[in-house]
């Protein structure tokens, strides 16, 4: 019965113990993913922080055994599992807003940007007949 | 150089864009045409060119918002008293702007003229029935918001004056600016008129406003225009507005 239940708790650990290598791959790949990309200029760094964050959370919570538990415990969550959810969703809710903003942002200034761009070459081109018209006007005078 | 400018935004219409500038000189002799391409793929900067009008060609499609915006920057720049939009689809008809002009000369309290398709019964072409719903409940809150009789705020065929132009060059909104732009207008303190004339079914191109895409523009616009009412607009008091108004 005892060597069941040794046998049942060694299983467990062994499960939870692959769990936590798996979590930290996934953090330092993720950590090591966004590095490349800020490396080659594809991401930027100012955006390049949150996820570099995220990662290093991730890697934290991973290698500090029962961290999570007593955060969660912490703010009245029974399971951890719960509080690591809740917390990854808001993050991501607060990450989209913020992409949102970045775009309306974007869109107005591309939309100035455009505007201006037009009509400066309006009037280059205007002026470049005008330009065209006297020139020619002289060559006959 | 004129005083008045014809803004034509044109997205695509290669087909109609010759005959309307061509309508426009001949119905408006005083109107400068300019035409907003707004990033058409086709050749329709070319053939308004060819036509006669001046050219602003946007690098790529900003909608007709920004486009029409465009025209208000350049008339604001260059100086022009009064400024009408006149689709390049050719679904308003260039001889109703000595009307649009005359109701605003008429009376100096009057910033902005819209030609309305609802205010008399006529044969012209006036959208299909569900659209004319959603016409009629803007034109209800409309009416409500700027305590005006709106009866066809998404008209885009206007006319306006030099303060609805510098304020217009300044702020205009972007994707179905039509009803917004009224409730801007009201929300600045800035007196509307509408004028009764006939639209025609467009020559070419489709409207913008597929039939799927029409409850969006119904919940974008109802936002818009709610969001609008809320936002603080600073009175024409201070700066070029108020140096422009007569």
């Amino acid at each position: 019965m005892s060597a069941a239940l040794a046998l049942a708790a060694h299983t467990s650990q062994t499960t939870a113990t692959l769990q936590r290598l798996a979590v930290i791959a996934i953090a330092v790949i993720a950590f090591a993913l966004v590095f490349e990309l800020v490396r080659r200029r594809a991401l930027m760094e100012r955006y390049a922080l949150v996820w570099l964050l995220a990662a290093v959370v991730l890697l934290v919570l991973a290698i500090w055994r029962g961290l999570l538990t007593k955060l969660s415990g912490e703010v009245g969550i029974y399971t951890p599992t719960n509080a690591l959810f809740a917390a990854g969703f808001v993050f991501v809710i607060v990450l989209l807003l913020h992409f949102s903003l970045v775009i309306s942002r974007l869109s107005e200034q591309s939309k100035i940007t455009a505007q201006r761009l037009a009509l400066l070459d309006e009037r280059v081109r205007s002026e470049e007949t005008d330009e065209s018209r006297s020139a020619g006007a002289v060559g006959k005078g | 150089m004129s005083r008045y400018l014809a803004i034509v935004p044109a997205h695509n219409e290669v087909e109609a864009i010759a005959a309307t500038i061509a309508e426009i000189k001949a119905a408006a002799p005083e109107f400068d045409v300019l035409v907003i391409d707004d990033g058409s793929s086709d050749a329709t900067a070319a053939a308004a060119t060819t036509a006669g009008a001046r050219v602003v060609s946007l690098p790529f499609n900003v909608g007709v918002g920004a486009a029409v915006q465009c025209g208000y920057i350049y008339a604001s720049a260059h100086d022009y008293e009064v400024a009408v939009q006149v689709d390049g689809d050719g679904q308003h008809d260039p001889r109703d702007i000595p009307r649009l002009l005359a109701a605003l000369n008429a009376d100096p309290a009057t910033h902005l003229v819209t030609g309305s398709r609802f205010i008399e019964r006529g044969d012209g072409h006036r959208s299909t029935p569900l659209r004319r719903l959603g016409i009629a409940l803007f034109a209800r809150i409309v009416s409500l918001l700027t305590a005006q009789r709106v009866t066809d705020p998404t008209s885009g065929f206007r006319m306006t004056d030099r303060v609805g132009i510098e304020l217009f060059a300044r702020d205009y909104p972007t994707d179905y600016p039509e009803v917004e732009a009224i409730v801007l207008a009201h929300s600045y303190a800035l007196h509307t008129h509408e004028v009764a004339v006939q639209m025609r079914a467009r020559t070419t191109g489709r409207s913008k406003i597929s039939t799927s895409l029409s409850f969006y523009y119904l919940v974008k616009v109802l936002l818009a225009v709610s969001v609008s009412a809320l936002r603080s607009h600073p009175q024409p008091e201070p700066g070029p507005l108020s140096e422009a108004a007569p």
